[in-house]
């Protein structure tokens, strides 16, 4: 296995699939923030399908398989899909999810319309286009790796230039209105580096399975940070760590599409963000919530010992654990065990409980903050 | 006859899509249908995996499951809060339907289905595979599935016709009457993604999306009736197989596609020219108002200044360019609409109310 990696690596071949993809990954990464952010996940999977037809009229113009032509075909097919959406949306009473489904299946149709009348054409370069369908990254050639970085370059660069009215526009639109941003043109100018970041992944993940690279990368990262330019580039990184360890696998193995195995270690890495990241992960949040509830009990047996010894004038009293017991609605050993584990109480004699000197002080301090909240 | 065959089993399976796309459509869950019918390839290949072979009933089931694990995980991620509504739809839908890509081109690639037609289906060929019984032939098997699905279908739909209007138009109210939200919502998922695998040897499962989404969304601009809506919808899909059926036989490519492509072009010309809220009609009446409206503004206008010592001035057309702020060719139009319609005088720069248009500006000032 090892042997096998490091003569992958060694290959020329392949170390352009790996900056190709790598470039896929950070670019898709990165704008998917904002797709996710403003709720346009789905535009993303709308776009992806829509541009099979400009791809093949692309290919049906040109008669050739260059990556500048058909990917421009695909920007202008992603572009007539994104602003037909915005018809649809704007002036009838649709509902927007209908708007993105007939995008994304008849776009879908008709390529497969053009698709199946290029088969019929017996071209001789028309073998290949099923590629787009799920992605090839093993069809990545030296050419397609230029046309891809440049374009990659141009979307971080707008990305770098436009930050600030990006970030205004994706928390706050009414707000970036009164600030004065054309923000209609703005969130169009976002849609439009979304189709070009999708675009660029098209030939090695597919137009189906596109969409994927666009929103996961972006929910893992949301997990991990509240800060804007951190989620990006940790969206980057998740993007580039799936595509390439995708393509690694897809190659190590025999008839292994790549688009699905990316999407398959993006979802792992979802699922490990959705579970373990700290402060918003399920599993992380539920082990706090547990102890929260058991900080609250502990602290109400505290607070009971304080409040009893108020009658002794003497706040160390003990106390029968019975009393306790049926004040804190059941049973209290165990938590009066470990709060000795701390030594905030002693037990003088068996079954008798009080507050230590470290105690009586943990409660005063607890009532002193609530007073103070 | 194969060509025959093709069209009648075209049309039962749009006409079984139809029914639970109205609803979608209705709901808000469109893409609900996408992430089902994408989802339930999964369990197609699973149930595959035992039974070896596409016509059991096994597969229907499974994929039935599969569709609504999904829309269960899908609304379980949604109701943690940590990730909003579309980016759950899009996140699990792709693994379920990457993991069986990966099956099928891995494990059955030469068999049955390979991974390019899991996307388009091939209705072509659904004619060759009949259904065989005591030696007779009782036509393709594809038939035989889509009329059941689509009996159930309007089966359902019948009885349960009062419990999905009112879910769908309103919810709490359907809830007060003691119908359960929850029991329709899903058994409109799994009327969903049993008609997606039904479909799904045909056309496909991202051509199945169309055939739900569309003709529902075309009547949907055309009617607000819920039963008028069902009837305009299976029009719609019943044209769009038979022009696409034609334009596929003409061009020799996908008939599935061209169904599809036709429903879309239905779409498309509904958009633009349905007479009561198409965007052609929208656009006219919404200039007609602004002319009517901005001619009363210019006869309050002038009513305003008249007999006032700065009339000369205050009544021409270039004060309407610099006071109201229209541009130069729209106060010209204003202006000479306001003549047409005898509300007016010009003389060159300079503008009088008749009578009429007097007695028109009073008029509209008592509205305010």
């Amino acid at each position: 296995m090892h042997d096998v990696i490091s003569s992958l690596f060694l290959n020329y071949t392949f170390l352009i699939v790996i900056i190709g993809t790598s470039i896929i990954g950070s670019v898709a990464g990165s704008l998917g923030v904002f797709a996710v952010l403003r709720r346009q996940s789905l535009l993303g999977d709308c776009i992806a399908h829509a541009a099979l037809p400009g791809i093949c009229i692309a290919f049906l113009i040109s008669v050739s398989k260059q990556s500048w032509t058909l990917l421009a075909g695909a920007i202008v097919a992603g572009v007539i899909g994104a602003l037909l959406l915005h018809l649809i949306q704007e002036y009838s009473e649709l509902k927007r999810d209908a708007a993105l489904g007939i995008i994304l299946s008849v776009f879908f149709g008709f390529g497969l319309v053009l698709l199946t009348y290029i088969q019929s054409q017996e071209i001789s370069e028309q073998s290949g286009l099923n590629v787009y369908l799920f992605g090839n990254a093993a069809t990545l050639l030296r050419n397609d790796i230029y046309v891809m970085g440049s374009l990659g370059i141009v979307v971080i660069l707008f990305l770098i230039l436009f930050w600030k009215e990006f970030k205004v526009v994706s928390f706050d639109k009414d707000f970036a209105s009164t600030l004065g941003f054309p923000q209609k043109r703005i969130d169009f100018f976002i849609t439009f580096l979304t189709v070009i970041s999708i675009v660029v992944g098209l030939q090695a993940v597919g137009v189906v399975l596109m969409s994927a690279l666009i929103i996961a990368p972006a929910v893992a990262a949301r997990q991990w940070t509240d800060q804007l330019y951190k989620m990006v580039m940790l969206s980057a990184l998740f993007g580039i760590l799936s595509s390439v360890s995708g393509v690694i696998i897809s190659s190590l193995y025999e008839k292994m599409p790549t688009g699905p195995v990316i999407v398959i270690m993006v979802s792992i890495i979802v699922v490990i963000s959705l579970f373990f990241a700290p402060k918003r992960g399920i599993f992380v949040s539920y082990i706090r919530h547990i102890n929260q509830k058991l900080t609250i009990h502990s602290d109400r047996v505290l607070l009971n010992l304080y409040q009893f010894s108020e009658v002794q004038k003497d706040p160390t009293f003990a106390h029968d654990i019975t009393v306790l017991d049926f004040v804190g609605e059941g049973s209290t050993l165990s938590i009066l065990n470990k709060l000795k584990n701390k030594k905030l109480v002693y037990n003088p004699r068996n079954g008798y409980w009080g507050l230590s000197i470290k105690g009586v002080k943990y409660v005063k301090n607890l009532l002193k903050e609530t007073k103070n909240a | 006859m194969p060509e025959l065959e093709i069209i009648v089993i075209a049309i039962i399976l749009v006409q079984a899509c139809i029914l639970p796309g109205v609803f979608l459509v209705l709901r808000g869950m469109s893409l609900m249908s996408d992430a089902i019918s994408h989802a339930s390839l999964l369990g197609i290949v699973i149930a595959f995996f035992y039974a070896r072979s596409l016509d059991s009933p096994l597969l229907i089931i499974s994929a039935g499951l599969t569709g609504l694990v999904t829309v269960m995980i899908t609304e379980w991620l949604i109701s943690t809060k940590r990730l909003k509504e579309d980016a759950a739809i899009g996140l699990v839908f792709p693994l379920f339907f990457s993991i069986g890509v990966i099956l099928i081109s891995k494990y059955m690639g030469s068999i049955h289905i390979d991974s390019d037609c899991v996307l388009f289906g091939e209705i072509a060929f659904t004619p060759f595979e009949r259904l065989n019984m005591f030696s007779y032939d009782l036509g393709p098997v594809a038939l035989w599935i889509m009329s059941f699905i689509l009996i159930v279908n309007s089966s359902l739909t019948f009885i349960f016709y009062k419990e999905l209007k009112i879910s769908t138009f309103d919810k709490s109210l359907a809830h007060a009457l003691g119908f359960s939200p929850i029991l329709i919502h899903y058994g409109l998922m799994i009327m969903t993604s049993i008609t997606a695998v039904g479909a799904f040897e045909s056309v496909g499962s991202i051509l199945v999306v169309a055939l739900m989404i569309t003709p529902p969304a075309t009547a949907f601009l055309l009617t607000k009736r819920l039963s008028r809506m069902i009837i305009v919808s299976s029009i719609v899909g019943i044209l769009s197989v038979l022009i696409g059926y034609l334009g596929a036989f003409a061009l020799d490519v996908s008939i599935s596609g061209a169904i599809v492509s036709c429903s879309g072009l239905l779409f498309l010309i509904t958009l633009f020219f349905s007479p009561k809220s198409g965007l052609i009609i929208k656009v006219i009446k919404f200039n007609e108002n602004k002319l009517t409206f901005s001619t009363r503004m210019l006869l309050v206008q002038l009513l305003d200044h008249e007999g006032k010592s700065n009339e000369i001035l205050e009544n021409t057309i270039s004060n309407m360019i610099t006071h109201m702020n229209w541009p130069e060719k729209f106060a010209k139009k204003v202006a000479k609409f306001a003549v047409q319609k005898n509300y007016i005088l010009r003389s060159g720069n300079d503008l009088k109310l008749t009578n009429f248009g007097r007695e028109v500006a009073k008029h509209t000032l008592q509205w305010t």
